[in-house]
């Protein structure tokens, strides 16, 4: 199976996309991660004004199948949610790097940042794990 | 423990399809999208690879005979050519397995097992017939397909099978699929109409093929498990071990029409008519959720605070849009209409109960 892996993005072992903008980054699942869950038919979205831990459960994805936590790839203050999966969480299966978008986060910590996958390192894990 | 495969394994893996573990199989669990099955089920047609189902056969009247003491249902009087669903219960009425009963001839009977319960049901038979000749478990060495959806009679009928259009719900009969010998009954676990396809297991592939093939211009698309469990579940279909399983009554998961207490003459038949006289403290019904989120099997019920039952199967119904399931809750709140909470990771979502079938 082919995955989109775009160049100029982050990434997480765990399947999540992280894009760094001036003081704040977007994220979303990998288009690997949407192949996998299926179709998506439910997003649990956090709060505007949470606080997100590193490595904590920050929300929940449902497909048809099965149930995911999305965990915090950083840690920071949630300061926009993608409203439009309310009612299209199938966006996500779509356009995961763009109107799949879910969360946008103030980090607390830039070094987290720094320590999160490049895309070929993320490459390399996928290309693992789907054969 | 090595997962068995199906001879179909490597046409699954070519399509596409994912595979998971079911019933001790190495199974497609989809292979484009469980969403796009069902639906293709429910406007045209799927391909479904069910080989992981059993079959244990009963050769001779004596075999036939004893198969009938174990069954919910009256083997002995079903005319050839009919298929029943019944069960198979154990002496404190619990199921020990749901199946389908052909009846081929006087002398010569099957039935159609769950995967997960081939040889705890061939225990049980040998455990409990006075000889075990005559009763055969033929899983290996048989296989069966399904061909499910409005679009399947004319389907069956490109594969040199039209004869199929003659058969009425629930008869069977044999007849050449792609040059193939095959049983062919019009039943199904979809809430579709459509036919499954009983074949040795040396011809799956070339009449899955030919299916495939001949099917696709009709719309035909093959479907994995996934697509399996949405459209069984809007049909409000039991699965075993959600729904059903050795410690649960007939009585309380809305299968008494498949269980004839008037003849009795059956393991368990006892025990469910005291069930039947003194009553149930928990019944399965059909919900659906008035809120966002998706019920899955093993999530609590509750109502004002108090755990009244749990969800054993559920999830999106894509012919509906909306978040269905089955649970079994107490007896107080079985009626239509009636509202509980289905908790879904600690928060409360409003249920409302719903006739089934779903769809």
């Amino acid at each position: 199976m082919d995955f989109e892996i775009p160049d100029e993005l982050h990434y997480t072992s765990d399947d999540e996309w992280v894009h760094t903008e001036d003081d704040f980054v977007t994220l979303g699942v990998t288009d690997f991660a949407q192949q996998q869950l299926g179709d998506i038919v439910y997003v649990e979205l956090p709060s505007v004004g949470d606080q997100l831990e590193s490595g904590v459960a920050f929300g929940v994805i449902e497909s048809v199948k099965t149930v995911s936590d999305l965990n915090a790839p950083i840690s920071g203050q949630v300061v926009a949610i993608n409203e439009e999966l309310v009612d299209q969480p199938e966006i996500i299966n779509e356009e995961c790097y763009g109107g799949g978008w879910i969360i946008k986060v103030k980090p607390s910590n830039q070094d987290q940042i720094d320590s999160l996958l490049d895309a070929d390192s993320y490459r390399k894990i996928v290309s693992k794990r789907s054969t | 423990m090595t997962l068995k495969r199906t001879p179909l394994y490597e046409a699954h893996r070519s399509l596409g399809a994912r595979m998971i573990e079911f019933g001790g199989f190495e199974l497609p669990v989809q292979y484009t999208s469980i969403r796009e099955e069902h639906c293709a089920v429910r406007e045209a047609a799927g391909l479904f690879d069910a080989s992981h189902m059993g079959r244990i056969e009963f050769e001779g009247s004596d075999a036939i005979a004893a198969a009938d003491g174990l069954f919910s249902r009256n083997l002995t009087g079903l005319e050839p050519g009919r298929v029943q669903y019944g069960l198979l219960c154990n002496e404190n009425g619990g199921v020990v397995d749901d199946i389908t009963c052909y009846r081929v001839s006087e002398g010569f009977a099957f039935w159609c097992v769950n995967a997960s319960n081939i040889e705890k049901d061939h225990r049980w038979i040998l455990d409990h017939v006075a000889s075990a000749a005559g009763v055969h478990n033929a899983s290996e060495e048989t296989g069966l397909l399904a061909v499910q959806g409005p679009a399947s009679e004319a389907i069956l009928s490109k594969v040199g099978a039209p004869e199929a259009a003659a058969l009425r719900r629930f008869r069977f009969a044999q007849m050449q699929v792609a040059d193939c010998p095959a049983f062919v009954s019009r039943t199904g676990y979809t809430g579709a109409d459509g036919f499954e396809i009983y074949l040795s297991s040396g011809d799956l592939p070339q009449v899955f093929d030919a299916l495939l093939g001949e099917g696709e211009p009709l719309g035909l698309r093959p479907a994995g498990l996934g697509a399996r469990d949405t459209l069984r579940l809007e049909a409000a279909l039991p699965l075993y071990g959600h729904e059903l399983d050795d410690d649960t009554s007939p009585l309380a998961a809305g299968l008494e029409r498949f269980v004839d207490l008037e003849t009795g003459g059956f393991i368990g038949a006892e025990a469910i008519a005291r069930d039947r006289d003194a009553g149930l403290e928990q019944q399965l019904v059909g919900f659906e959720l008035e809120e966002r989120g998706v019920a899955r099997a093993g999530c609590a019920v509750a109502l004002a605070g108090e755990t009244i039952g749990r969800v054993t199967s559920g999830g999106p119904s894509p012919t509906l849009g909306k978040s269905i399931g089955l649970a079994y809750v107490s007896a107080g709140v079985t009626e239509p209409g009636s509202g509980f909470q289905v908790v879904v990771r600690d928060r409360a979502l409003q249920a409302r109960v719903v006739e089934t079938p779903f769809v």
